[in-house]
């Protein structure tokens, strides 16, 4: 076990990976000769040489395509997007093409690619740098979609992406590259895709979330005066139902936590589900706590408002445990003009 | 055409023999004739674009190229699909949705696919298979091999976004990938005139300090030479080559365009020089043909096709598991 940042771990996730399979090359906007824009590839091209680790022009059309003829014909490429809303201009080859190679060869073709992508709020980045997206690429069968939550899981979701052979995009929450934790590397620090975490046990209510909001949960779960069982889903797709659905069956009350909008977030697929299964057994609504439906806004209050809190979280758990009724979200309680 | 016939043993073929090529156009404009007939007898169903008078073009890409290079092309390809060696079978069964089609059925008429001759997913985004191609070229450079990999787009493709940008990645990583542009004047329902305020496309590789040339896309000889000195140079390590083939789309855009937006006389001054006659009055000049020869090369091109309708026709259509099959891996 060692200690390191999420940034450091992301590094020695390629780095493994790449020592071990040499059909593994690196590329994106400046991730060789400066080692990444949040240092996620700092020493590749120094171990791997600039056949294997490469700066692209900025053009993620070019690179995420030519991911895809790599991927296909031969090479598992892993292909950096700065920030995940740079994908917009290039989203046809994750969706449209990488998505869809297996599908249209009738089997002929894989598409091994992996796509690494930054996101979220609360760096003062601005809305269009600030982002999460993961409903972009949520609904597209053929993609596999992981959400990193602090070091551990950046390297071993990463590690699982690179071996798949699909594409895989992996978020990977800005806000947390400098997070530093305990780290297991090698094999055992493998984290297969598909596979939810739970994070703490408890009894009285579930509470699933992923991304920079496993670390908000669990604050909040220690402010609380229940018991709750937290899990961090690490895939969305495909997500683990069978731990949610257990975990709930136990708990009788579930809430999700997300850093999105609330139309449209990925809990409403959680929901939607554990509400027809666990019609009856539940006992109280489904709770989702989220992001208001607005871009995110830039002033530092702003955004720190815009993103749930711990303590925001802990009051709508509390409200829901006591009623057994959805308390309303902030923006509807408070004037919103 | 004998049944067993392999993909591979087609493309060498053509490789093998002038006369084979000129059959091989043959074979594909009266496959491209049949086509647009099926659809107007409802055989058809949903949307088909046929290449009738490009087929100097894919002929003379397959004529070039080895089957161990990729070729990425567009929702125009059953030219480039029966060139590189697909048989009119797999080719027709695909657009028929059946399952004996190149992907059971799955994809249909834009998405053919053989990875026997090098040939990946047709993609039917305006652009896309440039970066991809150059993606293949990647793979080519990264493990050490001299294959290559060729783009096949249409002149509408070089206002796209994905074409500037993967020329450039191309050339700046000095990739063997060859970009074939088949200006066939027409992008969809709009003339190039219209859309693009240059002439010649291939003016356009000089942005990316990558040779260009213009070449009669109407002579399969000239795109043979043309495409097999590209792929020289992108083998050697010298970059890609962006090669415009000047040629032209007798049908209209898709279906049942009847194309009234050309100009009076245009479709019949490109007939005049049809690249099928074109090269069948060079080979019976030199005599590598004969006029029987032509008559046994017209009778076989016209059972093997007549054979391939009556088979895809009787071929069963995928049954609903199909479509689960083939998103992931093992799945």
């Amino acid at each position: 076990m060692q200690r390191m940042r999420m940034n450091q771990a992301i590094a020695a996730a390629l780095a493994d990976e790449m020592r071990g399979d040499p059909s593994v090359v690196v590329f994106g906007e400046d991730v060789a000769d400066a080692g990444g824009p949040f240092k996620t590839s700092d020493g590749l091209l120094e171990e791997f040489g600039p056949v294997r680790v490469r700066d692209t022009p900025i053009s993620e059309m070019a690179f995420l395509g030519a991911a895809v003829g790599a991927a296909a014909t031969g090479l598992r490429p892993v292909a950096e997007i700065m920030f995940v809303e740079f994908l917009g201009v290039a989203l046809d080859m994750v969706v449209t093409e990488a998505a869809k190679f297996r599908y249209l060869s009738g089997g002929q073709f894989g598409c091994p690619l992996t796509v690494r992508a930054s996101v979220g709020a609360g760096l003062g980045f601005g809305m269009q740098h600030s982002q999460t997206l993961e409903t972009w690429m949520y609904a597209t069968p053929g993609i596999t979609l992981a959400v990193a939550s602090g070091p551990q899981t950046a390297y071993g979701l990463l590690r699982s992406a690179i071996r798949c052979d699909d594409p895989v995009v992996v978020l990977e929450p800005r806000a947390l590259y400098a997070l530093r934790g305990d780290l297991e590397v090698g094999e055992e620090g493998i984290i297969p895709l598909g596979s939810a975490e739970i994070v703490e046990e408890g009894s009285d209510v579930t509470i699933v979330t992923l991304g920079q909001m496993r670390d908000v949960v669990t604050r909040a779960v220690s402010l609380g005066d229940w018991s709750a069982e937290i899990i961090d889903l690490r895939t969305l797709v495909p997500w683990d139902r069978e731990a949610v659905l257990a975990s709930v069956a136990r708990t009788k009350r579930l809430a999700i936590v997300e850093e999105s909008p609330f139309s449209g977030g990925w809990g409403t697929e959680v929901s939607s589900l554990v509400a027809a299964e666990l019609f009856g057994e539940l006992e109280a609504p489904v709770m989702r706590v989220t992001c208001p439906d607005v871009p995110v806004p830039f002033g530092k209050e702003l955004e720190q408002r815009y993103l749930p809190s711990p303590d925001y979280v802990t009051a709508q758990v509390t409200e829901l445990l006591a009623t057994g009724r959805l308390p309303r979200h902030w923006w509807e309680s408070e004037a919103t003009a | 055409m004998t049944r067993s016939e392999t993909a591979l043993e087609r493309r060498a073929k053509l490789t093998a023999s002038r006369p084979n090529r000129l059959e091989r156009m043959m074979e594909i404009r009266l496959f491209e004739d049949r086509v647009k007939e099926l659809f107007f007898e409802g055989i058809v169903h949903g949307t088909t674009h046929t290449c009738q008078g490009q087929e100097a073009v894919s002929v003379g890409i397959a004529a070039a190229a080895r089957p161990t290079d990729t070729v990425a092309a567009t929702y125009r390809s059953h030219g480039v699909a029966l060139a590189l060696g697909m048989t009119p079978l797999v080719v027709l069964g695909e657009i028929m949705g059946k399952t004996v089609g190149a992907v059971g059925g799955l994809g249909g008429s834009m998405h053919l696919c053989d990875s026997s001759v090098g040939l990946l997913p047709t993609m039917a985004i305006v652009g896309a298979g440039i970066p991809v191609a150059a993606g293949a070229a990647l793979t080519a450079q990264v493990t050490g091999t001299d294959d290559a990999a060729i783009a096949v787009f249409g002149d509408g493709a070089s206002n796209i976004g994905a074409f500037h940008e993967g020329l450039n990645l191309a050339s700046i990583w000095k990739l063997p990938v060859v970009f074939v542009c088949e200006n066939n004047v027409y992008g969809e329902y709009s003339r190039i005139d219209r859309t693009t305020p240059i002439e010649d496309i291939a003016l356009r590789s000089t942005s990316y300090g990558i040779p260009g040339h213009i070449v009669d896309g109407q002579d399969v000889d000239a795109v043979e030479e043309a495409v097999a000195a590209a792929l020289a140079h992108a083998r050697s390590g010298d970059g890609p080559v962006l090669l415009e083939m000047k040629t032209y789309r007798y049908a209209g855009h898709s279906r049942a365009d009847t194309a009234p937006y050309r100009p009076e006389g245009e479709l019949d001054e490109w007939m005049s020089r049809d690249p099928i006659a074109i090269y069948r009055d060079r080979l019976l000049a030199s005599g590598e043909v004969t006029d029987a020869d032509l008559d046994a090369m017209t009778l076989r091109v016209g059972a093997s096709i007549a054979d391939a309708v009556e088979e895809a026709k009787a071929s069963p259509s995928p049954g609903p598991d199909a479509m689960f099959a083939n998103i992931y891996a093992g799945r």
